[in-house]
């Protein structure tokens, strides 16, 4: 066969990402990948993305991953680099993102050794990764790259690290991909049982006050399709989580809006008060059911994931169906056709009525009149000026919530945000690898001077590589939630939440090479979101001024029951 | 409640630190873990007794199938089963009071006494934990030098088995 040749390492692993039709590495090097970035230096099949920290090239390909579908890749060196890396595997980790991490590290015969730039990082990663390897022989390298893209791309997928000794990538042998893997350990179910999605469809279909309850695993699992025909059919409502949103279309009247923490009043009423819930490639996390004792306490619950212990861990399910979301869903809306039944729709007009009630209190509603930058108004016109239609990375905190409220995703993998870890730093690089996947699509960060400023080095990055991303930067002088925490649960004792000495933004994004603006007042917010837009090749870097004091309502605290929100201002609910 | 759970894994190296660190980060139980390659080489069997109500042990299930390394599991305590642990116990064997007697208990709990020294013995029980519990309860603590515990293993009963 053409393709056996004796070769490097080095060069077997650059040919399996090949094989792996691996369009871009984000990495860094460093004195225990060399040999590997020397067989980078002589192909021209992939790009390397040299970023500027290691995490930003975790959050970069994380960022490439989660709009995409396909895995994302990363190159980084022995000890502190791959320390570096740590969080933004944790973070791929928490929100189940396909990942292949590719770790140098001291040669063999030195492990153990407290060689230089040596530590354990299959020890380090194991509890955040989905799986691990290291290489101990380069006859074994192909086929563990084979096992890393299978492992890391099916089933509930997720970050998989390989870690190779430097002198594994000099030694040769035959190289020869291998097409297909079968691994004795590793079947990940894919349709769901038959006889349980028969069950499930008569309890949907009995239901007098259902709620559709959805989240990531719609979006990874490409379901979306299957999920709109699905609850058209049924006509119910459906809410989010933070990590499902863009899988149903937020401007459609069924959608509910998020529910959770900061979800809307409609929508967390609704869950407490549903008789069936349909939960659909969701955790059950303690952001969305806060206090657990009170969470949905009328309802059966089905849910359909694709991961076996996501099933009845925090909650009690009555209808588990393990498989992947999309076959499930195509078959459960073949039974419910097939069965000839239809939804009491005296109850769920009844049903819609109360939601509508619920609905007309206009929880996200905030002051229009301000003198002052309200961050909401920004995204809200950052979502007209865009028609809905860019693709959004957020940092984490107040504007991340504000984003997930305000900017209807009516698609998929459009809303790119660190859910599970809540991670800083990871919007500016996130939206590196997004937009070099789609640089014909409008990419924009939202952000907070606190966040930026923990990957902020990214902009030379954005630079070298052209990438006109828009930063939208909601500058509250405050790290915001942690602000609205301490004003909420602290008296107002605001410990170390002040971002005190921040650069000029502006400046900076210009030393960077970059556009520069600064937006004070609410009547310039469209005017200069337009301007900036149409600086079509160049990265603008927006200085939102915005009011120092706005907290993020709803909000369901901690030890509450979903029913039991603060709305703005003040407002106790139950 | 306590569970007794076998596990296939491969035998690969940082297999047993992927089960225990699952333990400790997850913050279950673990009353005993042994482990050992079979007689098919790649793979190694485990028998790991925890305990817990029984969403966490459904838990503990799951999340152990899910680590890419587990092959195959089943929980013992869900049928009739064996499980047995090994003693060694180093106690002093200087006088002949304590000569007589431990041999006298060891021959009743149907142990072996193994090495004979001039001062000690070493004494060898196999058997459940609750025996192995009553034989070191007869002694006399002050004789007991040191105590080596296995850890459980189990096997199911019958035709129930952990097989590929
Ligand atoms: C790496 C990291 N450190 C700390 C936190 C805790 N934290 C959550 S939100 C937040 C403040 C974020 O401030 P900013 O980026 O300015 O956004 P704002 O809330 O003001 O919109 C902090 C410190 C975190 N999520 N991640």
């Amino acid at each position: 066969m053409a393709n056996k040749e004796v070769l490097t390492g080095a060069e077997i692993l650059i040919r399996c990402l090949e094989a792996e039709n691996t369009e871009f590495i984000f990495g860094y090097p460093g004195g225990s990948v060399l040999h590997i970035y020397d067989a980078l230096f002589k192909q021209n099949k992939i790009q390397h993305i040299l970023v500027r920290h290691e995490q930003a090239a975790l959050h970069a390909a994380d960022g490439y991953a989660r709009s995409t579908g396909k895995a994302g890749v990363v190159f980084v060196t022995s000890g502190p680099g791959a320390t570096n890396a740590v969080t933004g595997i944790a973070t791929a980790y928490l929100d189940s993102i396909p990942m292949v991490v590719i770790s140098g590290q001291v040669p063999t015969s030195l492990i153990g050794n407290d060689a230089f730039q040596e530590v354990d990082t299959i020890g380090i990663t194991r509890p955040c990764v989905k799986h691990n390897f290291l290489v101990n022989d380069v006859k074994e390298l192909a086929s563990t790259i084979k096992k890393a893209f299978h492992i890391a791309t099916t089933g509930r997928p997720g970050p998989v690290l390989v870690d190779i000794p430097k002198d594994i990538t000099a030694h040769t042998t035959m190289f020869e991909y291998p097409h297909t893997i079968d691994m004795r350990s590793y079947k990940p179910v894919v349709s769901g049982h038959p006889g349980q999605i028969r069950k499930a469809a008569d309890l949907i279909l009995s239901a007098k006050r259902p709620v559709i309850y959805t989240g990531g695993g719609v979006v990874l699992g490409n379901a979306s399709e299957e999920l709109v025909e699905f609850t058209r059919l049924v006509g119910y409502p459906i809410t989010q989580t933070l990590m499902g949103l863009g899988s149903y279309p937020a401007t459609d009247a069924q959608f509910i809006g998020m529910l959770g923490m900061h979800g809307t009043y409609e929508a967390n009423m609704a869950m407490h008060e549903c008789d069936v819930l349909i939960a659909i490639g969701a955790r059950f996390d303690d952001r969305v059911t806060g206090e657990l004792e009170k969470f949905c306490p009328y309802a059966q619950i089905v849910h359909i994931d694709i991961d076996p212990s996501s099933i009845s861990k925090n909650v009690k399910v009555d209808i588990p169906i393990v498989g992947a979301v999309d076959s499930v869903l195509q078959e459960m809306t073949k039974t419910i056709r097939e069965s000839g039944q239809q939804p009491d729709s005296d109850a769920l007009a009844n049903w819609w009525a109360k939601i509508d009630a619920w609905r007309s209190n206009n929880c996200l509603k905030y002051d229009r009149d301000s003198v002052l930058i309200k961050p909401q108004f920004v995204i809200e016109k950052l979502w007209e000026v865009t028609k809905g239609d860019a693709y959004i990375t957020s940092d984490v905190g107040q504007h991340q919530m504000f984003a997930a409220q305000f900017y209807k995703f009516d698609k998929p993998r459009r809303w790119i945000n660190s859910g599970g870890l809540g991670t800083m730093g990871f919007g500016l690089p996130a939206a590196i690898g997004t937009k070099l996947a789609f640089p014909n699509e409008e990419v924009a960060c939202i952000t907070g001077e606190a966040s930026i400023q923990m990957c902020i080095q990214e902009l030379s990055t954005c630079k070298q590589f052209d990438l006109p991303i828009k930063v939208i930067n909601l500058n509250n002088r405050y790290m915001g939630m942690v602000r609205q925490w301490q004003e909420m649960f602290y008296d107002s004792r605001y410990s170390h939440s002040y971002m005190d000495a921040l650069p000029d933004f502006m400046k900076l994004a210009e030393s960077y090479g970059h556009v520069g603006m600064q937006i004070e007042k609410p009547e310039d917010v469209e005017g200069a979101l337009r301007e900036a837009m149409a600086m079509k090749d160049r990265l603008v870097f927006m200085d939102f001024l915005t009011d120092q004091t706005e907290n993020v309502y709803p909000m369901v605290a901690a030890g509450k029951g979903q029913h039991e929100m603060v709305l703005a201002p003040e407002k106790e609910t139950a | 409640m306590r569970h007794t759970i076998s596990i296939l894994m491969e035998n690969e190296a940082g297999a047993l630190s992927r089960v225990s660190g699952l333990f400790s980060a997850r913050g279950y139980n673990i009353e005993s873990l042994t482990v050992a390659a079979t007689e098919d080489p790649s793979l190694s069997r485990m028998t790991l007794v925890t305990s817990g109500p029984e969403m966490v042990i459904e838990q503990i299930t799951k999340q152990l199938n899910k680590l890419v390394d587990v092959v195959r599991l089943i929980d013992l305590t869900e049928g009739l089963h064996i499980e047995r642990e090994l003693l060694l116990l180093k106690i002093k064997a200087a006088t002949s009071t304590q000569r007589e007697e431990t041999k006298r208990l060891t021959d009743i709990f149907g142990g072996r006494i193994l090495d004979v020294a001039d001062s000690n013995y070493v004494v060898e029980l196999t058997g459940k934990g609750e025996k192995i519990d009553a034989y070191l309860k007869a002694l006399e603590p002050s004789w007991i030098v040191e105590v080596v515990r296995s850890g459980v293993s189990g096997i199911g009963r019958g035709n129930k088995s952990l097989q590929l």
